[in-house]
Order: C-alpha cells, then structure tokens, then sequence
C-alpha cells in the first residue's frame, strides 16, 4: 500500500475560520437532510452562515467511463441511475440524442407515450421533492399524503415497466413494450386521486404562518446570479423568468400541448415550493391531453439498425436471427458524430453530449447534469442565512446524488 | 429552434472573429484556437445574448497532435440558440483559460474536467477535486486510464 499518496485529510475546506469568534462546522455527507451524499462545510456566526463550501462527489461511480466500454443499448440501464427519481426523463433524452445522431425519427405512438411519460416522471419528481422537504420541516401528514399518491405512480409505472423506480424502458428507437390493458384507466384514477390529496397540501401549508415564516425570502437568488451560474429548471422559473425548453425548443409532442410555464416572484423558497406545485398541475393537465391525443400504430420504428427483430422470426429466420445477434454483440451502428441533446428534465437542462466514431460503443458520454451545477450554486442561495435553513434551501434545490456524481 | 434571421446574424457575425463554423444537430459549431476562447466567448455573451454557460467538458483523441478537445456549449435563452465552442490542447500542457470571470458556473464544471481529463483553467484558483478525492492520482476519464484500475482509500481486508 505504500504506493498510495498519503493525506491526512481527505475533505479539506477552501477556508478557515478567519473570525476569533466564528465555527467552522461540517454537515453531511451522511446526513439525513442530505438527500444522498453531499458534505457542506460551513462557517458560522452564532447562528448565522457566514460561507458555505459544497463538496459532492461521494456517489460517484465512474458512469461516463463505464459507457465508454458497452454498447449504446446497454447504457440504458445505466443512464436510468442518473436521476433515479424520474428514471424515464433519462432514458428518454439519451434515446433522442442517439436517435437523432442515427437520423431516427420515432413513430407517433412513441413520441407521444414518451411525452406522456415524461410528464408523468416530472409529477413523480416534484412530489417527492415537496414531500421530502416539508417533511424536513415537521410536516409528516404533507408527507405522507404526497408519498402515498406517488406510490400509486410507483405501482402504476410497475404495472407498465415492471419495475418501481428504474425501469429500463426507453429503447434506440421505441419503448421496450406497449401500453397494458386498462393502464390509461388507472391513470385517470391516479389523477384525481392526486388532485385530491395535492388539494389537502395546499390547505395545510400555502397559508400556513408557520411555513411561511421559514420560507418566504429564504434561500433567495436572484435572475442575474442563476444565469449566471448556469441554472436551470424549477430554480430559475421561481426567480421569474418563463425558460423552459419544453416551450423554447420543443421536443416530442410537446409543441402540440397546451400548458402554461409556471414562474415565481423572487427565487425563494417559497417560490421554488409553488413552482413545483404548479408544475406538477400543468403536467397532470397535459397528461390527460396526451391519453386523449394518443394515436396507435406501432411503438418501435422499423429499423434493422436498432429495433430488435421479433423472437418468433429470430427462431425461424436466419436473417434475423443474425440481426439480433449483431444488435447483441456489437450494438446499434450509429454514425460518426456528435451531439447535444438536452430535455428539460424535472431538475432543469438535462443534456447529453455524445461522441461517436461510428459502431456500436460510444466514444465519449458525458451528461450535463442540472444536479450538479446546481450544487455550484447552492453556496449562493445558503450563505448569509441561518443555519437551520440549509435544510430546507437544500431541499428546494433538489439534489439528486445519482445525477449530481455519476 | 432559432429564427432563420438569428442564425443567419449569428453566422454572419461571429465568423469572422471566430473561425468557420457548422451547424450541426441545431447547435453551432465553433472550433477555435486556445487564446481565441475568451474573446469570442465574450462577444457571445454580450453581444448574442449567451447568457448560459451550459457544461464544460473535454474529449480525450489520444495520438493527435492536439489530444485535447475541450467543449464549451453554450446556450442564449433570448435566441434560443445553442452554440458549441471547440478548442484543441496538446497533452504536454492542457491548459486554456478559465471562462470564470464571465460565468459564475465555469468554477465548479471546469473543477470536473480538471479532475475528469486533467485540463488545466488558467484563472480558476480552486481545481481541487469535486467529484473524485483528494490524492487521486491520475485522470479517469483520459483513454489512457484502465477502467479497472484501484485507488482504494482503505486497504482491502484479505
């Protein structure tokens, strides 16, 4: 082992206590509040922070250096890990950066159950970071209401995936199966079950003094300073500013939906907490127009380059049987390339950027993940508050460990 | 996507100052020299309305004369424009200039592609490890890096 470079320390602070009387005291990265694993060095006065420095990386797991070593259909399941909590957003966005470096276009079915799950992820997401963070602050039945109508999603999604929360779903090309039968009627079910219970939350907590007092002009960022440190999603809508790709640069069936961009008044917590909300209401007003729009046909276009042959032809057929060994073995063929590919994921931008060289393996796979320039500027939103605020901004920001690390 | 007119402007502008570009899966393309980057991404910002500075990472070619392409993508939210902005280092010194004093993002991206690909910022002072530990030796994300290659912080038990 004496190879190894020693140091005493390995998390070290940017700063040290320059004040006779300020701490220096450090949160996480096993933390409760810390949604995963993020380590936050603050320095206090009294109560008060006076500087933050935000180290991540603890969940890291080398994802870009293991895509360089599979094909581009194996890296589905790996891309599903990235934001575990909206599993399909991922699959979604690396399957439309593929195919648009392949010169795919998807069938209308597909595009259009995309979108539809799409939105019904970004529902997932936000309740689990609003039900999280008030949860964080002593409201369990919140909690409890808005984690129960996402395990109807979870149970729902298993229905449809056959698995709760990464589900491997998204094919170069397709979807791995269609619809089940009755699943668009459950849907319907789920929704005003969601109604009702989103209904209750905003009951308990909107008007709440308690809530109020530790949310209102807590954690605020201006539009200037989000921009300026890259930020994106629900962060940079509840500062005021309407950008949301969905509506910039649509993608999917997105340009076909009526909706509105919710915004907030001046980036707060409180901002950030009615954003969501409203969010997930637009995006339950757009699933329902998806179950109305939805056209049938075919849910994989027919391309021998990706799409899996059927099995009964793969036991009866040579030709097929030697394309589905091609697709195993040496993966789709993508042209020579690059691309950047971004979806407005529940968190902000969520962009992949690929490099082909041709064949079935990537060159390079890097994801621009929101996570993680979010945490660049989560020093922004914490530093000059109280310390008993870190949990809750930090809730609002909605870190996902997945994404953030890789 | 963009207005027809505001691609063309862009085009029309910027080529000049900064090289031929392409258009490429709806995003420009710029491939720039090293002590062109900062100039042209300051034009960008405030003369085109780049208000993003979306990811900085870097692709590894080794056996080229330059190894080293680091990628900028940038994004202006008024045009609704995506630009990428490609500039090439030779590995003897993989260094270009820190975007830190325009963007407040570029601190913590470049401290990734610091460790990722071993890109040095000229200008950003704090290129300790963000996503990997301190005393890691070497970068994972170069080709020449063994995936299955150890750097336990803790010796295994036998």
């Amino acid at each position: 082992m004496d190879t190894l470079p020693s140091f005493p320390n390995p998390v070290r602070s940017i700063f040290e206590a320059i004040r006779d009387d300020s701490v220096i005291v450090n949160i996480g990265p096993s933390h409760p509040a810390t949604h995963g694993t993020v380590q936050i060095i603050a320095e206090l006065d009294g109560e008060r922070v006076l500087r933050t420095d935000v180290h991540c990386g603890y969940l890291h797991r080398g994802f870009e250096k293991e895509c360089e070593d599979h094909t581009w259909h194996n890296l589905i399941p790996y891309v599903d890990r990235l934001n575990y909590v909206s599993a399909l957003v991922n699959d979604f966005a690396y399957c439309d950066a593929v195919e648009q470096l392949m010169g795919l276009e998807i069938t209308p079915r597909c595009r259009y159950l995309r979108t539809l799950l799409s939105e019904y992820s970004r529902v997932v997401d936000h309740l689990t970071c609003v039900a999280a963070g008030l949860m964080e602050m002593g409201a369990m039945t919140a909690f409890l209401y808005l984690v129960m109508v996402r395990d109807f999603m979870y149970e729902h999604l298993a229905a449809l995936t056959g698995a709760r929360v990464t589900y491997s779903y998204g094919r170069i090309g397709g979807l791995a199966r269609d619809l089940p039968d009755g699943w668009l009627v459950r849907l319907e079910e789920i929704l005003v079950q969601y109604e009702e219970f989103v209904g209750r939350v905003h009951a308990l907590v909107d008007r709440n003094r308690i809530f109020i007092d530790r949310l209102r002009d807590v954690g605020t960022i201006t539009t200037a300073d989000a921009l300026s440190l890259g930020v994106t999603g629900p962060i940079l809508r509840s500062t005021g500013v309407p950008r949301d790709l969905r509506k910039d640069t649509p993608y999917l069936a997105y340009a076909e939906l009526d909706f509105d961009i919710p915004v907030g008044i001046k980036g707060d917590n409180y901002d950030r907490y009615f954003v969501r909300m409203r969010e997930m209401d637009e995006s339950v007003y757009m699933i329902r127009q998806l179950a109305q729009m939805l056209p049938g046909g075919p849910i994989n276009v027919d391309d021998r380059r990706c799409t899996f042959p059927e099995k009964t032809l793969v036991y009866s057929q040579i030709e097929s049987l030697i394309n589905h060994f091609k697709l195993v073995m040496d993966g789709p063929s993508v042209p020579p390339g690059e691309i950047y590919c971004a979806h407005e994921a529940p968190n902000g931008e969520l962009g992949f950027y690929l490099v082909s060289t041709g064949g079935g393996t990537p060159y390079k796979v890097h994801v621009r993940s929101p996570s993680f320039v979010h945490m660049g500027a989560a020093s922004r939103m914490l530093d000059g508050g109280q310390l008993a605020d870190i949990v809750p901004t930090f809730g609002s920001i909605n870190m996902i460990g997945g994404e953030c690390d890789r | 996507m963009a207005a027809a007119s505001d691609l063309e402007a862009l085009r029309r502008e910027l080529v000049p100052a900064a090289g031929p570009a392409t258009l490429s899966h709806g995003s420009f393309v710029f491939v720039l020299a090293p002590r062109e980057l900062v100039p042209t991404v300051r034009r960008l910002r405030d003369e085109f309305g780049f208000d993003l500075l979306l990811d900085v990472t870097a692709v590894d070619w080794p056996g080229a004369v330059l190894r080293f392409e680091v990628v900028h993508h940038l994004y202006s939210t008024a045009h609704k424009v995506r630009v990428r902005l490609k500039t090439r280092v030779a590995a003897d010194d993989p260094t270009v200039d820190s975007l830190g004093a325009l963007y407040g993002s570029a601190a913590f991206m470049e401290r990734e592609c610091h460790d990722m690909y071993g890109i040095g910022f000229r200008g950003n002072f704090d290129l300790r490890p963000i996503l990997l530990y301190e005393g890691f030796v070497g970068h994972p994300l170069r080709k020449d890096y063994p995936k299955q290659r150890e750097q336990p912080l803790v010796p295994y038990r036998d």
